[in-house]
């Protein structure tokens, strides 16, 4: 009897309960879907980012998966660095002098690159980003969020109080 | 309901009623406000060489919102040293009150009451905020302003004003206190009121009277009712988080603007310092300059003027469907709860962002404080450029995204109907996708 009546509450839990569950499935799949993407055909890019106190110029790169960048490094004023988030890639310009390099971006998302070489006071709030595909993490932070209104919405619901009044 | 006594506990009440442990713990904090002082005064120029810079913007600022309040409310005031030289003579003795104190007891003006002045504070911090962020002598000199400011007040007017009206800081963890999961509360409401000296009432640093406590905002944590009340009649409760937020909340338009006044600054904050725009920063960093004024006049017209237009629309969209009695006013008022947990989130939200790709920083200051070569935990010269990955992505995003829902779920609860809860959900959407864009986008 006593296991029956554990059960009764396990499954009760369950059925008001269920709609939490439900969003914690949504929000995993939210999460980690596979979202397709159009795949462009990569091809080489040769980038010239000027650094000078406290900016990259351009601030933000937009770039598709497997392109080979070159990049040029001018540093504008005095000596800056540019090193980039997620992939091992540093590179350091004298003043009015340019560096160049490449790499492949192999890697999709957002990545901050940041100034390497201390040059004033701002210097650690020195940013750029670089955009690898689309920003899939963005959409899906969306996604969540509205999820999350509507939980908020859901979740206020007295669920099955009516249900238990007539099955009484 | 669902509070879990902590004085119950032998070796916690012991501790917490005891005078030593926050003695001590205060002694150092005071130890260390005056050191972080002479660091920023006399330590190298360069900000993130600086202990002064570190310790204050990146390992005490983001301990706090990280640890200090999330987990323990204003915990932070029971063990600051800012109210603490002040207090000395107020109480006439160091460690304990010993009779009549000096300074003049004077009550705080009515006129000057409520979270006005620290939200103002607040704004000043974030207009020059770029400057005191990098600048180890101007941090060094707003310490000591604000100490010397809190030792003057407290000789003229009673116990604790400066913490209650005027410190920043205290605004801002007074606001987040509420849904934090600490409180203390009054056991038995009976003796209490059968109780005629209110001994609690008359040692409260910070003028409460446990018995009257509905929120945590205006509770400093510092145990002194908990001490001497004769019948033991004081407890400290872990809670629920945002407990204080529901219908019973009373909140004022203080509040409000406090809570405006954060958004904004986290809002701002998030654009300088983790933007791509270098002439913003440029602009914020040279005070008094013509980019400066136009970067001030676009803050406090984001703060005063674009926030505070929002939330009034979306409560202008609530009183319209609400019922009759609900007056504008009031319901400005009543929402006002919602912007804490989406506040409080949003900061936290930033300070991952910010102070995780920082934290290098931190050891090699503490290894070298004041710039002289010294080496003392064998840390000095490591901190390196620092990177995000998409693990502080995603922590930042679970924490906006449980802002949202937080602050969506207390809109209902406040609300009459689903539909009126709608356009103060949707400013809270709107201002976490305004996050979201600025730290992940
Ligand atoms: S209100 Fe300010 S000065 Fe007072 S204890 Fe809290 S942080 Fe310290
Ligand atoms: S109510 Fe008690 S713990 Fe809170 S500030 Fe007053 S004396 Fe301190
Ligand atoms: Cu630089």
């Amino acid at each position: 009897m006593k296991f029956q009546v554990a059960d009764s509450d396990l499954i009760n839990r369950i059925k008001n309960d269920w709609w939490f569950f439900v969003l914690l499935i949504l929000g995993l799949l939210i999460i980690f879907v596979p979202l397709p993407q159009a795949q462009a055909a990569p091809i080489d890019r040769h980038l010239r980012i000027e650094a000078s106190m406290y900016q990259f110029t351009p601030g933000v790169i937009k770039v598709n998966k497997g392109d080979k960048i070159t990049l040029d490094l001018v540093a504008m004023d005095v000596v800056h660095g540019l090193s980039l988030d997620g992939y091992d890639f540093e590179l350091t310009a004298d003043p009015g002098q340019t560096k160049t390099a490449a790499f492949i971006a192999e890697k999709t998302g957002v990545f901050r690159f940041r100034c390497s070489v201390a040059c004033g006071n701002l210097h650690p709030f020195m940013i750029g980003k670089l955009q690898v595909g689309p920003n899939l993490m963005f959409i899906r932070a969306m996604l969540l969020g509205i999820l999350a209104m509507g939980a908020a919405f859901w979740s206020l619901r007295k669920p099955f109080s009516n249900l238990k009044e007539v099955n009484n | 309901m669902n509070r879990i006594d902590l004085t119950r506990f032998p070796t916690i009440n012991l501790l917490l009623r005891s005078r030593w442990p926050q003695f001590l713990i205060r002694a150092i904090t005071l130890a260390g406000f005056v050191f972080t002082i002479l660091a920023g005064l006399f330590g190298p120029v360069v900000g993130s060489h600086n202990f002064a810079i570190i310790f204050v913007w990146i390992a005490w600022w983001s301990a706090l919102k990280l640890f200090f309040i999330p987990f323990g409310g204003r915990s932070w005031c029971s063990i600051c040293p800012i109210p603490m030289p002040g207090e000395w003579m107020q109480q006439r003795g160091v460690f304990s009150p010993t009779g009549k104190g000096f300074g003049l007891g004077k009550r705080w003006p009515k006129k000057l009451r409520g979270n006005w002045l620290q939200a103002g504070g607040f704004l000043l911090i974030g207009l020059f905020g770029a400057v005191t962020l990098t600048s180890a002598k101007v941090t060094a000199i707003i310490l000591f302003s604000i100490i010397a400011l809190a030792f003057i007040l407290s000789l003229i007017f009673e116990r604790r004003s400066f913490c209650n009206y005027l410190c920043p800081i205290g605004g801002f963890t007074g606001l987040y206190a509420q849904a934090s999961p600490v409180e203390v509360r009054v056991k038995e409401k009976q003796i209490c009121a059968e109780h005629s000296e209110k001994t609690c009432y008359t040692a409260c640093p910070w003028g409460q009277y446990p018995l009257a406590l509905k929120s945590s905002a205006d509770c400093g944590l510092c145990m002194e009712c908990l001490r001497v009340c004769p019948s033991d009649n004081i407890m400290v409760n872990l809670r629920p988080w945002g407990s204080d937020l529901g219908q019973k909340a009373k909140h004022n338009l203080g509040d409000v603007f406090l809570g405006l006044v954060m958004l904004a600054s986290v809002l701002v904050d998030s654009a300088v310092f983790l933007g791509t725009w270098g002439q913003l920063k440029s602009a914020a960093y040279e005070v008094g300059s013509l980019p400066w004024l136009i970067f001030a006049g676009v803050f406090l017209i984001i703060s005063l003027g674009v926030l505070p237009g929002l939330y009034s629309a979306a409560i202008w969209g609530a009183v319209r469907v609400g019922s009759a009695k609900t007056t504008f006013r009031k319901t400005l008022s009543k929402y006002g709860q919602v912007l804490v947990p989406l506040g409080l989130m949003s900061w936290i939200a930033f300070t991952v962002s910010f102070a995780f790709v920082k934290f290098s920083y931190v050891l090699p200051v503490i290894s070298d404080p004041f710039g002289w070569g010294w080496n003392l935990i064998g840390m000095s010269g490591t901190a390196s450029i620092g990177q995000s990955t998409s693990w502080s992505g995603w922590i930042q995003i679970l924490l906006l995204v449980i802002g949202l829902f937080w602050s969506s779920k207390v809109t209902q609860q406040i609300s009459e109907s689903k539909k009126q809860a709608l356009p103060i959900v949707a400013f809270s959407g709107l201002f976490t996708v305004s996050m979201l864009w600025l730290l992940i986008g």
